[in-house]
This record gives structure tokens, C-alpha cells and sequence, in this order.
């Protein structure tokens, strides 16, 4: 099992979701995180000061699958996610020991992506 | 015993003032009973309840200036300080502000004992006859004045004031500080009377009084944590609702319309309406004034400063809005825009003042008392019947003079008494809370309680209804078993 993290921009997450709940993977998770890289902060002006914020908000997308499923879940991020500008993010991939369901406390790869038909958003 | 006759004296003191008053009034003439003295009541108490709602965006203006750990802090201080000074000023200040014509304050009027007869209330108050007006409304009218000037003083000391430092000054100011002050310049005292000063609505009374006191408390109070780098550079510190701060914008520009042409102390004659436009063109002058230069430094529309902008053209109008022309009002408040801008950021270099008010209600008030020395119509002069026309139309620097000793004099003795009391306080019970307190925020440190709850505690999305602490379900239980013995998701 493998995790796969990435730090995109906001406006690159409908499209990511949007795909991988069509290849079947509906099971992922977002976190509203803030970072730097190359990219630099904001400078914001209020009332005559200035005032620098040295991080950027970013959405952090999180998702386990099978090492199988590993390189279709890469493809789809780096294909909605990069402008090919500073500020597109990175991914990170994360080997995974375990996983259980806490509904059922099953565990093991049948709890990551693999849902009936009736359980998928539509 | 002893705590039982402290109480006991004010009481005591209370009803014997207060209960003649009520037993008299129900066989004295009414005082409303001419057309004139009721058209006067009806629109003196429309615009002092216009006034009154000024507190709401004070308030928004505060909260939208602070950060969301302090949000709930400005609401509580807003409604405790307009509450104390309703009290203090019925019982004591209105009585030295208008209970007679002596130089320094009044003398009668205490609990607004007057009677209600013109005839026997105007002994006690002067005004009262000459303006053929309620003593009632009039009285409501000051006093708002009063709760607007008081709140001045607590914009600039957000996010780091003890509630308690609010309350000792709060007294102090509406019993005492203030009416006396509005004595000399709006109740017939020594500064109107013999020096001529003009003041129409209190761009010196309310106003830099108000900004006065700011001042005071702030040089004693100091910056908020993290204003200033370690070399003494200021960092904006965001507020955290722009739109409130809009919304307060707006409520004071509106609660202004009140303010200024209410201070005609009456809708005979229809001077009040002209006093509605000279006001407008003034608030809308500092906007464009204010945007513009900010544009010019900084490249950016300031929110920020698009709305202490409005608040200086209004300040600066308030004094000469019953004595100029049409004309002269875009050019005062556009002055006070400019003012206002460079202002802020000298200030910002010293002093903390998060919502600007020792430039938006100091110095474009100081402008504001000023301007009237310069553009005071011959025709408005004499229709009040207070000093000279400015120096525009007479060519003497005379009215300037009167103008610039009354900003002087006010200054002078708010800053002093001011600056006593709040280092009184600073001495004894302490003006600050403590280090710990202002950065978990004022909100739970003085008060409690979040403003926003939610930004601070995480609650579940919806609860169960089931009980708090009841069972589990097991662990590896078929999932259908599970959902319908599922219980806890409540707060744990």
C-alpha cells in the first residue's frame, strides 16, 4: 500500500477528484495547509504598513491505494495539477503498513478504493 | 454595616432628587404643547436616536479592526461603557454641562429634576427656552454625544486594555470630564461666551476630546505585542473583517446625519437639511481624498483608509457643518482625507493605535475647528450668533485665533486630567492584561467566552441525540450491527 501526498493549488483539486473518482478511486482527503518553496509569500498592505506572509495556502490531497494503483493516482495529479509555474507543488509518496476500516474494524487493501457500486458518489 | 450605608447614601440621594421631580411634573403644563417646541422634540430625538446607533458601528468598526481572539471583547465594551455613561450623565453631567450659563459648568438640572414646563425647566436650563425645546429630548441628545466621545477614546486601546481601566474612566468621563468640557464650548461656558469659539456639532467636543483621551491611555498603555520589529519598525497588524469594518463605516456615516444637522436643535426654518448635504460632501471628499493619496504611496484602494477617510471628512465637517457653505464642505473633508492618510502612518511609527482614531477623530477634528476660522459664512455666523465670519470672507485672522485657543485649551486640560486618571489606574489595578492574557485574546481571557466559537473549539458535525458516554460499539461488529448501536460522536 502506498500514500500518496501532494501539495497542490487550489484551483487543481475539482479536476483531480473530479478524475480519480472516475478511475475509481473515490477515497481521498484534504487538508487546507500553508508552505513555502521558491515560490515567495504575499505582501499584504493595510493601512499604510506592510506586513509579509511567508507562507502560501495550498491544499494538501492525501490518498492510500495499492501499490498497483500508485502510478495512475501520480498521472492524474501531475496532469491537472502543474501550470508549469513556481507554485505548482510536489508529491510525495509514502509506503502504508496498514489500513482498517473503523466502521467494521476489517482491514487490509479491500478497505482503500474498492467500493459497490451503491456506496460511490455520484 | 459599613458596605450597607455605602450603598444606602446613593440611594437615599437618588430618591430625594428624583421623586419631587416625578411628583411634580404630573400637575406642571406640558412642555410640548406648542406645534413648534413639538416638531423641535420629534426631530432632536430622531436624530439623536440616529446618533445612538453610532455605538453599533463603532462597534463593527472595532470588531472588523481586531483580531478574531478579541472579536466578542468590543461588543461587551461597547454596551457596558454606553450604559454607564447613560446613568452618569442623567444624574451628573448633563447638570454641569447646560444647568446654567456660569463660565466653567453648570450648576442645575442634577437627575434632570427641571420640571416640565418651558418656563420652570428653562431656569434650570437655559437652552431649553431659547431653542423652545423638550429638556427631555435635549438631554438625550447630549448624552449621546457623550456615549459617542467616550467611545473614541477605546478604538485605540483594542486587543490589550483591562475591561476595568473602561469602567473607573467611563464615570469619570461622562460625569464629569466631558460635560464640562461641553459646558465651554457648547453649554454658554467662558470658550463660546467670551473667546467666541465656533463649534457646531463637536469636532473639539466629541471628537478630539475623544481622540485625546485615546492618546493618553495609549501613551500609557503601549503597542501590542508584535507591532514593532526588533528595530522598531511597525507591522500591520491585520484586523480580521473588512466588511464589518464597512458596515461600521456606513452606520457612523448615516448616524452622522444625526449628529451634525440634529445639532440645530430643530427642523424650523430648515437649516437642518442644509447641514444633511454640507455633511455628505464632506464624508464623500475624504473617501476620494484618502484613496487617492493612499493610491499614490502605496499603489493599492486601502481599505482600510478608504474608511478612516469617510470618518476624518465627518469629524472635520462637524464643527463648521452649521456655519459654511455648499462649497466649502468637499474642500474641508478632502483636507481631512489627506490628513488622515499621513496621520495614520506618522502615528503608526510611535503609537499603536489600531483603528487610527488619534488621526481620523484627533487631528482631522483639530482641522475640522480650525477650518471654521477659515471658511465661516458672514450669513452663518450671525444666524448662530457665535463668533466672527473666517478668515475667507473677513480677511482677519481673528476667528482663526479663538479657533486655535479652544483646540488648545481642550486638548490641554482632556490630556491632563486623561492622562491622570489612566496613570492612577496604571498605579493601582493596572491598565494592561498581562502578556498570557493578550495573546490567547481578550475574548476568553477577560470575558471567557470565544467570539467565534467555532474557529476555536471543534465540535462534531451533528450529534447522535444518544446520551454522552454510552457504550461503543464492539470492535470487528458486523457493520449493519454498528451503525445501529452507533452511539458516541458527541463532544468526548
Amino acid at each position: 500500500m502506498k500514500k500518496i501526498e501532494a501539495f497542490i493549488r487550489h484551483e487543481a483539486f475539482e479536476p483531480i477528484r473530479a478524475e480519480l473518482l472516475d478511475r475509481g478511486f473515490p477515497s481521498l482527503s484534504i487538508i487546507e495547509a500553508k508552505g513555502s518553496g521558491r515560490q515567495k509569500g504575499i505582501v499584504e498592505r493595510y493601512r499604510g504598513s506592510t506586513l509579509t506572509v511567508n507562507v502560501r495556502p495550498k491544499i494538501k490531497l492525501e490518498v492510500v491505494v495499492e501499490d498497483k494503483d500508485k502510478a495512475v493516482v501520480v498521472e492524474t495529479i501531475l496532469k491537472h495539477a502543474r501550470t508549469g509555474e513556481v507554485g505548482d507543488g510536489k508529491i510525495f509518496v509514502l509506503p502504508v503498513e496498514e489500513a482498517i476500516r473503523i466502521r467494521t474494524g476489517e482491514g487490509g487493501e479491500p478497505v482503500l478504493q474498492l467500493h459497490e457500486e451503491s456506496e460511490l458518489p455520484t | 454595616m459599613k458596605k450597607r450605608l455605602l450603598i444606602a447614601g446613593p440611594v437615599a440621594a437618588v430618591a430625594s432628587l428624583v421623586l419631587p421631580g416625578i411628583a411634580f411634573g404630573a400637575e406642571a403644563t406640558p412642555i410640548l404643547e406648542t406645534p413648534e417646541a413639538s416638531i423641535n422634540a420629534m426631530w432632536v430625538i430622531v436624530a439623536g436616536v440616529l446618533v445612538m446607533f453610532m455605538q453599533a458601528g463603532f462597534l463593527l468598526l472595532e470588531v472588523g479592526f481586531s483580531r478574531a481572539k478579541n472579536a466578542g471583547a468590543g461588543v461587551a465594551k461597547v454596551l457596558v461603557n454606553f450604559s454607564i455613561a447613560s446613568l452618569c450623565y442623567w444624574a451628573v453631567g448633563f447638570a454641569l454641562a447646560f444647568g446654567g450659563l456660569g463660565e466653567i459648568a453648570g450648576t442645575h438640572g442634577f437627575f434632570l429634576n427641571v420640571g416640565s414646563s418651558i418656563e420652570e425647566a428653562g431656569k434650570s436650563i437655559p437652552f431649553v427656552e431659547t431653542y423652545s425645546i423638550s429638556p427631555a429630548a435635549f438631554m438625550f441628545f447630549q448624552f449621546v454625544f457623550c456615549a459617542v466621545s467616550l467611545a473614541i477614546v477605546w478604538g485605540a486601546t483594542l486587543e490589550r486594555i483591562k475591561f476595568s481601566a473602561y469602567i473607573i474612566y467611563a464615570v469619570i468621563f461622562s460625569a464629569v470630564l466631558y460635560p464640562v468640557m461641553s459646558h465651554w464650548i457648547f453649554g454658554g461656558g467662558w470658550l463660546q461666551a467670551n473667546i467666541g469659539m465656533q463649534d457646531f456639532a463637536g469636532s473639539t467636543v466629541v471628537h478630539l476630546i475623544g481622540a485625546t483621551g485615546a492618546f493618553a491611555a495609549l501613551l500609557l498603555l503601549g503597542p501590542r505585542i508584535g507591532k514593532y520589529t526588533k528595530d522598531g519598525k511597525p507591522r500591520a497588524i491585520p484586523g480580521h473583517s473588512m466588511p464589518l469594518v464597512g458596515l461600521g463605516v456606513l452606520i457612523l456615516w448615516l448616524g452622522w446625519f444625526g449628529f451634525n444637522p440634529g445639532s440645530t436643535l430643530g427642523a424650523i426654518g430648515g437649516r437642518f437639511a442644509e447641514v444633511v448635504v454640507v455633511t455628505n460632501l464632506a464624508a464623500a471628499a475624504g473617501v476620494v481624498a484618502a484613496v487617492a493619496v493612499m493610491y499614490m504611496l502605496s499603489k493599492t484602494i486601502d481599505i482600510g483608509m478608504a474608511g478612516n477617510g469617510a470618518i476624518a471628512g465627518l469629524v472635520a465637517i462637524t464643527a463648521p457643518s452649521g456655519y459654511v457653505e455648499y462649497w466649502a464642505a468637499p474642500i474641508i473633508g478632502a483636507v481631512a482625507g489627506v490628513i488622515v492618510v499621513f496621520g495614520v502612518i506618522a502615528i503608526e511609527k510611535i503609537i499603536d493605535d489600531p483603528v487610527g482614531a488619534t488621526s481620523a477623530h484627533g487631528l482631522a477634528g483639530i482641522w475640522g475647528t480650525l477650518s471654521c476660522g477659515i471658511f465661516t459664512s458672514p450669513r452663518l455666523a450671525s444666524f448662530n450668533e457665535v463668533g466672527e465670519p473666517g478668515l475667507w470672507y473677513s480677511g482677519s485672522l481673528h476667528q482663526l485665533g479663538a479657533q486655535a485657543l479652544g483646540v488648545g485649551v481642550a486638548f490641554g486640560c482632556v490630556f491632563v486630567v486623561s492622562y491622570g486618571i489612566f496613570w492612577l489606574i496604571k498605579k493601582t489595578i493596572g491598565l494592561r492584561v498581562t502578556a498570557e492574557e493578550e495573546d490567547a485574546g481578550l475574548d476568553i481571557s477577560e470575558h471567557g467566552m470565544y467570539g467565534y466559537p467555532e474557529q476555536f473549539i471543534p465540535q462534531p458535525e451533528y450529534s447522535t441525540g444518544l446520551p454522552f458516554g454510552a457504550a461503543p460499539p464492539p470492535v470487528g461488529a458486523p457493520a449493519a450491527a454498528a451503525v445501529s448501536q452507533m452511539t458516541t460522536t458527541t463532544e468526548s
